[in-house]
């Protein structure tokens, strides 16, 4: 089994039309997704590689019964498009891989949120995937494989890094989620190893996070008082100097004793979470915990 | 991106919070003309992105026109923990009896803007955080309605603030949120708004952090940030690369794609004994130029003995990278510095095959070529 995305998840793209819509809704047609439809304002009538497009999110839901949407739009307009699929009654989820959507849109958007049952995993994400299912996004469908070790991770190209050890030594995956590493997102830790607890097929989580913030922190108490399945851990960033940003928007360490790669990692181990010091320590953790 | 504290203060003005007399001066005599033309005393205040500048020596009170030549003498050009102080803000000096903070910043855990006044201003405010948070009056704000008045006016009376001058105070805060929300402030902070013997309040400093991502939105601020932007000369150009680049002290090199997973080859360079010259982000589906023009940006870093480079594809694509290792190589009679290439994921096969092996090192696994890379690095030191 897996978390989020299964075989009934049918998939709005918004922003189909543009280059990465299309390639990458080709990708995700080419994986096993069931990419139901686009929808781009003013673009309805027209088709994608085969998949129909509407001018609303609305009537593609309606129309074509989609119950899950990702957002391939420019920053300035993914916030908008965010309001426009919470605002679709129907859809379970929505998957934003925009990057560099400002902040205060973000907020807005998160606040929203709250009013519905809505999951929405990103922004500035790789999206998610149930491997020889389906997936929601960018992420290289090849280096994934079916099995039982749940996945959750900040950064892409992290997860991939992991994902590559595990299948390495034949540690198939439920589902990989990666969250992004935006100072406000919609699913965080908490949420993504509440899915996989309750998950029956998900045996161990492995869990990928980074300085900032204080999100793996609550993560590991949250793991140390509700979870039974085991979960270990990585952290990124333990050479960072404070006061510098890394990239990623939450990854300055303000070098006040918070958010640092020390206080996370402690936090994950004070909470029985095993932390390596490399990815493939990681894949080491996770059989040993199997 | 930051502005200083007298493109802030013109930001405040503007809006209505009340700032001291000032003037910017880039030589010696115009901050001397100034300082005569606002009346002693007057602060002479060096600009630079630099916390406790008054401690370093960038802050000097003055009360005549030869202190003034003195003071302005002593920090232009003067070196402030590594900038290079070129301008200063001549200002008028306020006689305060009382100093508070007041500040908007968004609450990332919360997802929410926060309010915050404290009557614990004109010190660093991070340590009050620290060490006595609750002398920090806070109030969530809802980003869907914005701040009510009565918020603003909720936490200025928590903070304890004296009420002949509570109003002025919320005043000033509303003005803040305001900024904060129209301008795409990340953080906007007046500490000290000092209060003088007449109840007057006055922002005696500025602080203006703008969202990097919302700046296409903001095009006045972002102009005002090129004007503001200092530091190191390699940083500014993968400002122009538009790389994310972090100069670090040690001397391994580092490119790859994604900031989590350059992060995880500099822990691993520190891992496997070696130090980490840098952090650099080609970001998402760099093509070959952009790949070439990382190479170059680390090159220039004479601190760097090795370079590693660490791709996994996603929506970056292995060949691409490969023909853009190449191009920047074949450039060269002798390649400068030794370079290790890890290359994983999206079309990496490709990219391996068509990889010249004669000017760069090929490893398979992160952990190989990381250490590959330190070895290199190593040898050179030796």
């Amino acid at each position: 089994m897996s978390v989020l995305v299964d075989e009934d998840t049918r998939v709005v793209v918004q922003g189909i039309t543009g280059g990465e819509g299309k390639f990458h809704t080709e990708q995700m047609l080419e994986y096993g997704t069931n990419v139901v439809a686009g929808a781009v304002p003013g673009r309805g009538g027209q088709e994608v590689a085969g998949v129909p497009v509407y001018d609303t999110v609305q009537q593609a839901a309606r129309e074509e019964d989609a119950n899950a949407s990702v957002v391939f739009v420019p920053p300035a307009f993914a916030a908008d498009a965010c309001f426009e699929s919470l605002d679709a009654k129907g859809l379970d989820l929505v998957v934003a891989i925009t990057e560099g959507v400002p902040t205060q849109d973000m907020a807005r958007v998160y606040r929203k949120l709250q009013e519905t049952d809505t999951y929405l995993v990103g922004p500035n994400c790789p999206g998610l995937i149930t491997p020889g299912v389906a997936k929601l996004g960018i992420l290289p469908g090849n280096i994934f494989s079916s099995g039982n070790v749940g996945l959750v991770s900040r950064s892409g190209t992290l997860t991939y890094q992991v994902v590559d050890n595990l299948t390495e030594r034949g540690l198939g995956q439920s589902t990989a989620i990666g969250i992004g590493g935006d100072p406000i997102i919609g699913t965080d830790f908490i949420d993504a190893l509440e899915l996989f607890e309750n998950d029956p097929d998900t045996h161990a989580v492995a869990m990928c996070g980074e300085i900032g913030g204080e999100d793996e922190e609550e993560a590991a108490r949250y793991i140390g008082e509700h979870m039974d399945t085991p979960v270990a851990g990585f952290i990124a960033g333990r050479t960072a100097p404070p006061g510098k940003r890394m990239g990623h928007a939450g990854a300055i360490v303000s070098g006040s004793g918070t958010g640092t790669a020390e206080s996370k990692i402690s936090a994950l181990e004070d909470n029985g979470v095993p932390v390596g010091d490399t990815p493939e320590e990681v894949a080491d953790h996770i059989e040993d915990l199997l | 991106m930051r502005l200083h504290e007298y493109q802030a203060k013109q930001v405040f003005a503007e809006a209505g919070v009340p700032t001291p007399a000032s003037q910017l001066a880039e030589t010696v005599d115009e901050a001397v003309d100034a300082a005569e033309e606002i009346g002693y005393p007057v602060a002479i205040k060096a600009q630079v992105h630099v916390g406790g500048r008054g401690k370093a020596g960038g802050i000097k009170l003055v009360e005549s026109k030869d202190e003034a030549r003195e003071a302005a003498d002593a920090i232009l050009g003067m070196d402030l923990k590594g900038y290079h102080v070129s301008k200063v803000l001549v200002e008028e000096a306020v006689d305060f009896v009382n100093e508070l903070y007041v500040g908007v910043t968004m609450d990332r855990g919360e997802g929410k803007p926060v309010a915050m006044v404290s009557t614990k201003g004109g010190v660093n405010i991070e340590e009050v955080a620290e060490e006595d948070p609750d002398a920090i009056a806070r109030e969530h704000i809802d980003p869907a309605f914005g701040m009510h008045p009565f918020q603003a006016r909720k936490v200025v009376y928590e903070a304890g603030v004296d009420r002949d001058v509570a109003n002025d105070v919320a005043s000033v805060l509303t003005t803040l949120y305001q900024l904060w929300d129209d301008r795409d402030g990340s953080d906007v902070e007046v500490n000290p708004l000092m209060i003088t013997s007449d109840d007057e309040v006055v922002a005696a400093d500025a602080v203006m952090n703008i969202d990097d991502d919302a700046l296409f939105r903001q095009p006045e601020l972002a102009e005002m940030g090129e004007e503001a932007a200092e530091g190191d000369e390699l940083e500014q150009k993968a400002d122009e690369y538009g790389f994310d680049y972090v100069r670090l002290s040690g001397n391994v090199g580092i490119i790859g794609n994604g900031a989590g997973l350059v992060m995880t080859t500099l822990d691993l360079v520190d891992y496997y004994g070696g130090t980490p010259a840098n952090f650099l982000d080609v970001g998402g589906g760099a093509k070959a130029d952009r790949i070439a023009n990382a190479l170059d940006m680390v090159f220039s870093d004479d601190n760097v003995d090795s370079v590693v480079f660490n791709i996994f594809g996603g929506i970056t694509r292995g060949d691409e990278v490969a023909q853009g290792i190449n191009q920047a190589l074949e450039q060269f009679d002798e390649i400068p510095k030794p370079v290790v290439v890890r290359l994983a994921g999206t079309n990496a096969e490709e990219g391996m095959e068509i990889l010249n092996e004669e000017l760069v090192t090929v490893e398979y696994t992160l952990e190989d070529a990381v250490q590959r890379a330190v070895e290199f690095a190593q040898e050179v030191e030796a």
